[in-house]
């Protein structure tokens, strides 16, 4: 808050005038500084509509240093004649005056001072007028009243070319009265206090607006990573419909429960080494299902259960080699096989989300690693018409149209379940998509790696809002 | 999946009409194809090398299409243009039959008992009485070099040579030689080399060089000579020079070498089916005779079609089937359906292949959408439900969730936190491409660092956590290995915070509803870890098991992961309670 006093001399000055008030004549005319003037009409402002006032720029002259100088003083040849005594004075000697030098030319020049060069003891300076009109200093006085408007353009212009004068440009305030208007002020609160709460004086007191325009705080708080707000969803849409969530906390897995059990040949391009991540250590998984690692065998090398296998030597020492899981589907496998070991067939829904591996080459929307999201049904008689209509709920929920492009589904093969020891006639059905890219999608990033790893920027971890997939 | 590229403007003759870009995508989708791309070699030139390399390259347009990986019979433009007017319904499946030559004895293709160490399996067939053009030519030796990469898994289980019969004459010898004894002009070469000189004047060879490693480190070569000794392959490297096949071929032999009889047989039907078409006598096929070691003899191609029993009912799948190369007939009862599957179509084995193929000729879409009546409670797994519910918590803490990889390198885990390698019970990887992927992680704290290193930018402090799995050797499981589910989180500022971390450790127990104290309770207690800075680490016991750590970290470590202010950590395992 600038100094009361001084707003409200300022108020009482703008209520006596009709049209209104230059910030610069009041300050000339209360003889103060003008960046006081401003503070004044700016802390009233901030109290709402008491004044207006309207920012203007207008030129003025001013004094140089040298100008104010001789505004007190006189001019230099003026000083120069009231310096000489009647008896005159050496030259040598009125050179040696500050002003001399300057003031000893012009006043030459004006005819005010005389030389005599053949003075015995050197040259000698004597006046040649008694009174002088010394105009100069005259010129600048009225500029320094603010009456720079007296004088004519040529006269300021050469004023300015002896550096006694310079023209500036000056910011002012046009004041009128506001809305508001009142010549008593009250001071504004900043904050409502428990003080004034306690004993009720907030009634009385006038609270400064806040700037509404300005954001609010960031807030010092914790944040969830978009990926996972996605996979909490995925979950809760599972649970949903009833799907039970599978153990898949096991990365590492034998290729026997990863592509064997799946029916997958072992000259499959996905076991090559440019595809899947092998295990040096633990190099080998080292316990199977015996009888049932042996029904695998046979399907592929052989046949069976109405299929002509692959018809190629199976062998264990490429089922024991231990990789970095390529799918969850290695999951759901041993699942299904467990669930084939119940005395009695349950049907099940199953669902799993989580980490898989593969040795791909990387690119923008290709890591090493990825989430999959798998969803598996096991039922007696269910149909493509089935797997149809719970995609369609599944990808409903996701509020996805085109679902086609962003996953995979499918029927297990009778070679993959019937030697698990399932009952025939049960089918299961199965679906899987990948965590990333409906995320992807949703947040409409580009490039994987600002979403996954290390290297991802915080910042976007705290900008990302909540995870509404349906909307 | 495989892509085939084929001329826009021969496939519509072909398939004797023009479509749109979508009218075609459409087909492809009810066929179970994708158009993947439409395209053209200067463009494709131009994408990848600039435009100015593409100058003067071709504009004819181009369909890339998305095929099914096991669907080999739809590798080129033949066999596309086949399975589509039949499944439009403008042409009957085509018998394939194999045949007598008319007035001699069939060629012969003796295996000798030397190939039984390197290659042991040969198969062959003739095309007899062929018309080449200049596209027909390109797709054949193309359909090669792509059932090459799928199939035959990059010529190791199956090598395919074609010849021009006319240059040689059988009996035709399989067999195996020390490669200084192998000596002829190979393909598209001026002079004659021994095997050995080839080896090595393929090994700058950008295509060739991929396939030496099948044989070269083997003590004899495979290679077919004919009576005169003249050298058709050495497979599955190289052909000869001199039986090259070109646009004026008009018998075509066609030998398989494999490791994998059953290929070789799918590799040799899929040869001769897609080409026969263009033989005098379309859709046959001029038997070979191939001679075993143990005097057995067999006739070549199989060519026999499989036939499978549906039991299904409906004229309409029989019909749907027909539309799909799959010659079907309801069979007396009424009650079930005879299936009979070409020799083109190796990919189906049992009977849903065949349902599979029903639907697709039904239009997956036109399935009525129905709603399994399978009812089932839902189950969280205990782990996850937990995770889940930490995590919201620690984010109400102030901590911020980041995600970093399962996979890092050696150093990251070991070097990096000071620690040796030998006491972190890391599980390897054997093929990793970079040092990125050597081993699984055994600690989330390194992550979680490079997280804050490549974030210094952001405001202090940083808080971060994570909850994730690591990988440990254990042996007392099936492959050797488990997760672990670890809770690690790091407060990194101008002042160490040690203070901050132990209040998120004091809050997490609290979650977890453990009081401080022995026995039953939560306490820490100081410990040697070279993790952090000596006498700024304790190990957490909770319910009397030790638990994990916390302290503040080495200013070693700060440094390894080009850090600058102090950090304190703490990593749990959370398993414990379960």
């Amino acid at each position: 808050m600038a100094d009361t006093g001084l707003v409200e001399t300022l108020l009482q000055r703008v209520e006596k005038v009709d049209g209104g008030l230059d910030s610069q004549d009041v300050a000339t005319s209360l003889g103060v500084d003008h960046q006081a003037i401003v503070g004044a009409v700016k802390s009233l402002q901030a109290l709402g509509d008491v004044i207006s006032a309207e920012q203007r720029s207008s030129k003025h002259w001013e004094l140089t240093g040298e100008g104010c100088e001789i505004a007190e003083q006189g001019s230099h040849e003026a000083r120069v004649v009231s310096s000489i005594p009647e008896e005159g004075m050496p030259q040598s000697q009125l050179m040696k005056l500050a002003f001399g030098k300057v003031g000893f030319s012009k006043a030459m020049s004006n005819k005010w001072i005389r030389l005599d060069k053949g003075h015995e003891g050197g040259p000698r300076i004597f006046k040649t007028v008694e009174r002088l009109e010394d105009l100069v200093r005259d010129k600048l006085l009225l500029v320094q009243k603010g009456q720079a408007s007296q004088l004519e353009e040529k006269e300021k212009n050469e004023l300015k070319k002896r550096k006694l004068l310079s023209e500036v440009t000056v910011k002012s305030y046009w004041i009128t009265k506001g809305s508001c208007f009142s010549t008593t002020i009250t001071k504004q609160e900043t904050e409502l206090t428990p003080e004034m709460i306690a004993s009720g004086s907030w009634k009385e007191k006038k609270f400064k607006p806040y700037n509404f325009e300005a954001m609010g705080v960031a807030l010092d708080c914790g944040h969830l990573h978009p990926l996972m707000k996605v996979r909490t969803q995925f979950r809760q849409i599972f649970l949903e419909m009833g799907f039970t969530e599978m153990p898949t906390n096991n990365f590492i897995e034998s290729s026997f429960w990863n592509f064997d059990s799946l029916f997958q040949p072992q000259q499959h391009p996905a076991r090559d080494q440019h595809d899947t991540f092998f295990l040096s250590d633990p190099a080998q998984a080292h316990e199977f299902p015996q009888d049932y690692l042996e029904r695998v065998r046979k399907v592929h090398s052989e046949g069976g259960f109405g299929s002509q296998g692959y018809k190629y030597d199976w062998k264990i020492e490429e089922a024991q080699k231990n990789i970095l899981r390529t799918h969850t589907t290695a999951v759901s496998a041993r699942m299904l096989y467990k669930l084939a070991q119940q005395e009695k067939f349950t049907p099940v829904k199953y669902f799993s989300i989580d980490r898989v591996f593969r040795n791909e080459t990387l690119d923008a929307t290709h890591l090493a690693e990825f989430h999959q999201i798998e969803g598996v049904v096991a039922d007696f008689g269910l149909t493509l018409g089935d797997l149809m209509g719970i995609l369609h709920q599944f990808f409903n929920k996701l509020g996805l149209k085109k679902w086609v492009e962003v996953g995979n589904s499918g029927m297990f093969r009778p070679e993959m379940l019937l030697p698990m020891g399932l009952p025939e006639g049960v089918t299961v059905i199965a679906w899987g998509l990948s965590l990333e890219r409906p995320t992807m999608i949703k947040y409409g990033i580009n490039n994987i790696r600002e979403l996954v790893g290390h290297k991802v920027n915080l910042q976007m971890v705290y900008d990302s809002p909540v995870c509404r997939l349906d909307s | 999946m495989p892509t085939v590229s084929v001329k826009r403007d021969l496939l519509f003759h072909a398939l004797g009409r023009t479509y749109t870009d979508e009218e075609f995508d459409e087909l492809c989708f009810e066929f179970g194809l994708e158009l993947d791309e439409i395209t053209s070699e200067k463009d494709i030139i131009s994408r990848e090398q600039g435009d100015t390399k593409a100058e003067g390259a071709s504009d004819v347009i181009l369909y890339k299409i998305d095929v099914p990986a096991n669907r080999y019979d739809l590798l080129c433009l033949e066999g596309l243009v086949r399975g589509l007017q039949v499944f439009k319904q403008k042409m009957e499946a085509p018998r394939y039959r194999r045949v007598s030559p008319a007035s001699s004895e069939p060629q012969r293709l003796v295996i000798t008992e030397e190939t039984t160490a390197v290659r042991p399996h040969a198969v062959a067939a003739v095309l007899r009485n062929i018309t080449f053009t200049q596209e027909r030519y390109d797709s054949f030796i193309e359909l090669q070099e792509k059932l090459h990469q799928n199939v035959c898994r990059k010529r190791t289980l199956v090598a395919i040579g074609t010849h021009d019969l006319d240059t040689i004459s059988g009996p035709f010898t399989y067999t195996a030689k020390p490669p200084g004894d192998i000596r002829f002009k190979p393909l598209n070469q001026a002079k004659e080399y021994t095997a050995q000189e080839l080896m090595s004047l393929y090994k700058t060879d950008s295509h060739l060089r991929h396939y030496l490693h099948i044989i070269e480190d083997e003590a004899v070569y495979p290679v077919i000579y004919d009576s005169n000794g003249i050298v058709l392959s050495m497979p599955p490297i190289i052909n000869g020079d001199h039986s090259k096949i070109s646009l004026n071929t008009k018998n075509v032999f066609i030998e398989c070498t494999a490791t994998d009889l059953t290929k070789a047989k799918i590799v040799l039907d899929m040869m001769v089916t897609m080409f026969c078409e263009y033989c005098e006598e379309p859709f046959t096929v001029e038997e070979a005779e191939v001679v075993y070691p143990d005097g057995r003899t067999c006739q070549y191609p199989v060519l026999y079609p499989l036939t499978i029993t549906l039991h299904e009912s409906t004229e309409h799948i029989a019909q749907l089937l027909t539309k799909m190369c799959l010659r079907s007939e309801v069979m007396s009862d009424g009650e079930q359906i005879e299936v009979e599957i070409p020799p083109t179509r190796s990919d189906v084995i049992h009977a849903c292949d065949i349902m599979e193929d029903a639907a697709m000729a039904y239009g997956f879409n036109n399935i009525p959408r129905t709603t399994p009546r399978t009812y089932t409670i839902a189950n969280q797994l205990p782990l996850n439900k937990l995770s889940e519910l930490l995590r919201q918590d620690l984010a109400a803490a102030g901590f911020t969730e980041a995600l970093t990889f399962a996979l890092c390198s050696q150093e990251d885990i070991a070097d990096k936190l000071l620690k040796n390698i030998s006491e972190t019970r890391a599980c390897r990887i054997s093929n990793p491409k970079t040092a990125e992927f050597q081993v699984a992680r055994t600690t989330l704290l390194s992550g979680l660092l490079k997280t804050v290193a490549a974030n210094r930018k952001m405001p202090l402090p940083l808080r971060l956590f994570e909850i994730s799995d690591v990988v440990l050797k254990d042996e007392s499981k099936d492959v050797g290995a488990r997760n672990n589910r670890r809770l690690c989180a790091v407060y990194y500022n101008k002042s160490p915070g040690f203070e901050v971390i132990h209040g998120l450790m004091d809050r997490v127990m609290q979650l977890l509803e453990i009081k401080p104290g022995q026995g039953n309770g939560y306490h820490i207690q100081a410990a040697d870890d070279s993790t952090f800075f000596p006498g700024r680490c304790a190990e957490i016991f909770a319910c009397g098991k030790s638990i994990g750590r916390l302290g503040v970290l080495h200013p070693d470590v700060i440094n390894r992961f080009e850090l600058t202010m102090p950090c304190s950590a703490l990593d749990i395992d959370i398993e414990h309670f379960l």
